[in-house]
């Protein structure tokens, strides 16, 4: 299959991106590794006049810690998050996250920038990033601006993205002691997108109970869903299996699925409840708690 | 629609070619320099038997545009085998009955040539896992395994 006649332009810095994109309008669309736009462009799903591949620029490939906040590049690779002794050591969240998007060969090419600007509520990291209360940062032709993630995804397929900005960085909080996380996809196969999927950040006060804890779901409804019900409910409680199962009744309830060749509605929402309750447990565990 | 005079080099032999914005990488390899070994097997990134290495890293060639190789390194199926002599990979696949009908064979020799570079020795475990992005619809992998685990052996 053979995308529609474009043009292509390969800017070598960020500036110049931006500039392009500005003066294409929205006809343009950011290229990064392609492992989204590039099926879409060939089944015709999309078509655009312009692609502006950011593949080479230099700097935005990148995992590193600075004043305690996780700092990821656009550009950084999927295969990049397997290698990193900062996230094996620190972010498991990430790592589970990392491994089951996609398979190993796509890893070599995807982004972790464009699995969240591409604003699939199918891709894997959106979950993760909500539940570790991530913020991207823009670049504009004004310059960069910071975006919550929890105000990111507007809608399938659309982000707060402007036509002419491009994401250039995740970061990631710093994490407080005694927090721990994890991500769980349910998948037909290597290399599907998730049936469903949950992750789960908690982090525990001195007495055991549940200081803060973020969950969030993954292709349950046009966007990424953050189960802030169940987030709430758990806040001060002791994680006993009890707890934890309400926590998933709840994060279910707040799933809107469709039903397509992987599942119906019912099996959807029945699979969110059963993995956030299991990303929970892990996430406790691996907060130290029991 | 634009054009592009791109140089990529290939199993070592720089090749430059105009090519249109929107050529697929898979196809500048089979068609505009005839290395048919590279296959076109789902055309939607999910089979891997269009797995060339691009800088060493596989990836697969029918989601790249060749536009986006300009300037670098591919390594085909053909450039396994060196001054007549085949690479242990190649061995391992002929010695193991690593294939029946041979459609996934390139990409899936692609793969595991460049896990043999990255790790000595691996484990069953990290082989299949290595190989989870390569699809085989005749051999159900077991003698794939034993054809990578050979040529593992072989490059002691």
């Amino acid at each position: 299959m053979i995308p529609a006649a474009f043009d292509y332009h390969a800017p070598g810095s960020l500036a110049d991106a931006v500039a392009l994109l500005d003066k294409l309008g929205e006809d343009a669309k950011v290229l990064s590794g392609g492992m989204s736009l590039l099926p879409m462009l060939k089944i015709r799903l999309a078509q655009v006049s312009h692609l502006v591949d950011i593949g080479r620029i230099p700097g935005l490939d990148y995992i590193k810690e600075e004043g305690g906040v996780l700092k990821i590049g656009a550009g950084t690779k999927e295969s990049a998050f397997e290698r990193s002794d900062v996230i094996r050591a620190k972010y498991p969240i990430l790592l589970d996250t990392a491994a089951v998007i996609a398979d190993p060969v796509v890893r070599n090419r995807a982004t972790a920038g464009g699995n969240l600007a591409h604003g699939d509520p199918a891709n894997d990291h959106p979950a993760t990033m909500l539940a570790l209360g991530a913020s991207v940062v823009a670049r504009g032709p004004k310059g960069e601006r910071t975006i919550p993630i929890e105000q990111f995804f507007k809608g399938l397929f659309t982000t707060a993205l402007a036509h002419n900005e491009i994401l250039t960085e995740i970061r990631i909080p710093a994490l407080p002691a005694k927090s721990g996380g994890a991500y769980m996809k349910l998948e037909r196969k290597v290399g599907d997108f998730a049936t469903a999927g949950a992750a789960a950040q908690v982090t525990l006060g001195a007495n055991g109970t549940i200081e803060k804890a973020g969950i969030a779901l993954t292709n349950a409804g046009p966007t990424p869903i953050k189960a802030t019900e169940a987030e709430k409910y758990l806040v001060g409680k002791k994680p006993d299996d009890a707890t934890l199962a309400e926590a998933g009744r709840l994060a279910a309830k707040a799933t809107n699925p469709s039903a397509d060749r992987r599942g119906a509605v019912d099996y959807k929402r029945e699979m969110a409840r059963v993995l956030t309750v299991r990303a929970l447990r892990v996430a406790v565990q691996r907060a130290g708690g029991k | 629609m634009s054009m592009h005079k791109i140089t990529v080099t290939v199993n070592g032999t720089a090749h430059t070619a105009e090519v249109e914005s929107r050529l697929l990488l898979v196809h500048l390899i089979r068609e505009v320099l005839v290395l048919t070994g590279t296959h076109i097997g789902c055309d939607t990134t999910h089979c891997g038997a269009c797995t060339v290495l691009l800088d060493g890293e596989p990836v697969k060639s029918c989601t790249m545009l060749a536009v986006q190789a300009d300037g670098r390194q591919v390594m085909t199926v053909e450039g396994l085998e060196k001054d007549g002599k085949l690479d242990p990979i190649q061995e391992g696949f002929m010695q193991e009955h690593g294939l029946q009908c041979g459609f996934c064979t390139p990409g899936m020799m692609m793969t595991s040539y460049a896990l043999l570079k990255r790790s000595k020795k691996p484990s069953e475990d990290e082989i299949r896992h290595a190989i989870s992005g390569n699809l085989c619809r005749c051999t159900g992998y077991v003698n794939i395994v034993k054809a990578v685990q050979y040529a593992a052996a072989k490059q002691q």
